[in-house]
């Protein structure tokens, strides 16, 4: 039953079923962000209160909560490779580290530009939108960490426990609103009450956010592939791949 | 001849501070920076000292950041340069007990000179005698944290010829909660409003620190000494 997951340790099997399941990823991504964005921005009402603005939220949102699960992601992949040594481990942490960095600043530039004509302002010292700023120097952090080390094994576990270090933000970014009375809103989708949001405009973030998840899963699956290539260019199922 | 392990820490602690003392310029250092750092402030903004008290917290604090950043420099490098780290780390006491000791002298010559010298700075800065207290207490819980944070950050870059601007990217993010609290609590403090939350925060992260930060930092120095 567990023979899949230890599976998972095996760069070939890795390589493998991340070619196959990348253009699955990539359709299905497209169909869920297609359909959110055209029900997000063409179909749901204008919000009563910030017009035709709110819609910001459809790539705002799912990119802030991409940010920190990719961090999140990166993080268990990390302590995986370090505590059993499993290389994949390093090469999912490594390829996602990009991708990661790329939602923050995805988050940041679509927040600011929100803020603008919301808050009169395009950034606040905010304590989520500081905490979001620190996460993404995080990202840059680990990113070159890693590459500055000219033995490759070396900067993948220093980079892995900088990674494992750097989680203690996570949580500061997703309960800031809550701890500290702040500029930034708080949940509306996720609370106690269920989501405060009419459904035409719900589902299509949530699409969206689902979309966002299964880009990133196709991303990953591409940037895995290179990450585990490189790292295994040596042995002979690489040399019989890249024949093939 | 074998000592136990807390024999060990002491011993690593007394060679720490006796090295440090040999060379007292070296000591002196970080708190000149400090004073200066501190001096730039006024002279490039303005010498308005109603001005100056509100931005004081955190020229105060920012101004420790950086000092104590600086420092790190010293905390493992020679010692990795010349072998000695290895050979500690050969010990049988494991590197734990060694980044213990060394984290804790590195403070007391540091950080906490840092913190005595702190009056000076704040009454310069125009920072009231009332606000002293928490402005001492949260910066000796900072600093303390700061170099468990340093501890870390040197452990993964020692090795690295560049290692200095990467080790200031490396720890000042994972800074900016203890700039935010003690600039906070000192602020709080001036205003004359409650401290105890600001002071229970930065209590609990230097907390955290010393119980986590030497594991962390070991892990860091076995995987860039090998």
């Amino acid at each position: 039953m567990w023979t899949w997951f230890y599976k998972l340790a095996s760069p070939p099997y890795v390589y493998g079923v991340a070619a196959r399941f990348a253009p699955w990823l990539f359709g299905a991504a497209a169909l869920t962000i297609g359909y959110g964005l055209i029900a997000g921005l063409g179909i749901a009402p204008p919000d009563y209160q910030q017009g035709e603005a709110f819609r910001m939220i459809y790539v705002h949102v799912p990119a802030a909560i991409l940010s920190v699960t990719v961090y999140s992601i990166m993080a268990v992949a990390s302590a995986v490779a370090l505590i059993w040594r499993i290389k994949v481990g390093h090469a999912v942490a490594a390829a996602s580290v990009p991708i990661g960095a790329s939602f923050t600043l995805m988050t940041l530039v679509t927040g600011s530009l929100w803020g603008k004509p919301m808050w009169g302002t395009y950034w606040a010292w905010d304590p989520r939108l500081t905490s979001e700023l620190i996460l993404l120097f995080l990202y840059v952090g680990v990113m070159s960490l890693r590459s500055a080390f000219e033995d490759p094994a070396r900067g993948d576990r220093a980079a892995a426990l900088l990674a494992v270090v750097g989680v203690v933000n996570v949580p500061i970014v997703h309960f800031s609103v809550v701890w500290w009375n702040s500029l930034h809103q708080g949940s509306t989708i996720v609370t106690l009450e269920g989501p405060k949001m009419p459904g035409s405009m719900l589902w299509p973030l949530l699409s969206m956010w689902l979309g966002f998840m299964l880009f990133y899963g196709a991303v990953l699956c591409i940037r895995v592939q290179g990450e585990v290539l490189n790292r295994e260019r040596q042995s002979a199922w690489v040399r019989e791949a890249v024949k093939s | 001849m074998t000592v136990g392990a807390r024999e060990a820490l002491f011993l690593i602690l007394r060679r720490e501070l006796r090295l440090s003392f040999r060379r007292p310029e070296q000591l002196a250092q970080p708190l000149v920076f400090f004073l200066i750092v501190t001096t730039l402030f006024p002279l490039g903004l303005s010498v308005q000292l109603s001005l100056l008290r509100d931005m004081a917290p955190g020229v105060l604090w920012v101004a420790a950041l950086l000092s104590s950043l600086l420092s790190l420099d010293a905390l493992f490098k020679s010692d990795a340069e010349d072998g000695t780290l290895e050979q500690l780390a050969l010990s049988g006491h494991g590197l734990t007990v060694v980044v213990v000791a060394k984290t804790v002298a590195h403070w007391l010559v540091t950080g906490l000179a840092l913190v005595l010298v702190s009056p000076i700075v704040g009454t310069a800065l125009g920072i009231p005698t009332e606000a002293f207290a928490t402005m001492l207490l949260s910066l000796a819980l900072g600093t303390l944290t700061l170099s468990w944070l340093g501890a870390i950050g040197t452990g993964l870059t020692i090795g690295l010829r560049r290692g200095n601007v990467l080790l200031s990217l490396i720890v000042l993010p994972l800074a900016t909660p203890l700039l935010i609290f003690g600039a906070g609590a000192t602020d709080r403090a001036m205003s004359g409003s409650g401290v105890a939350g600001a002071l229970y925060l930065l209590a609990a992260l230097c907390v955290l620190t010393c119980t986590l930060a030497p594991f962390a930092a070991a892990a860091a120095l076995r995987i860039t000494l090998e």
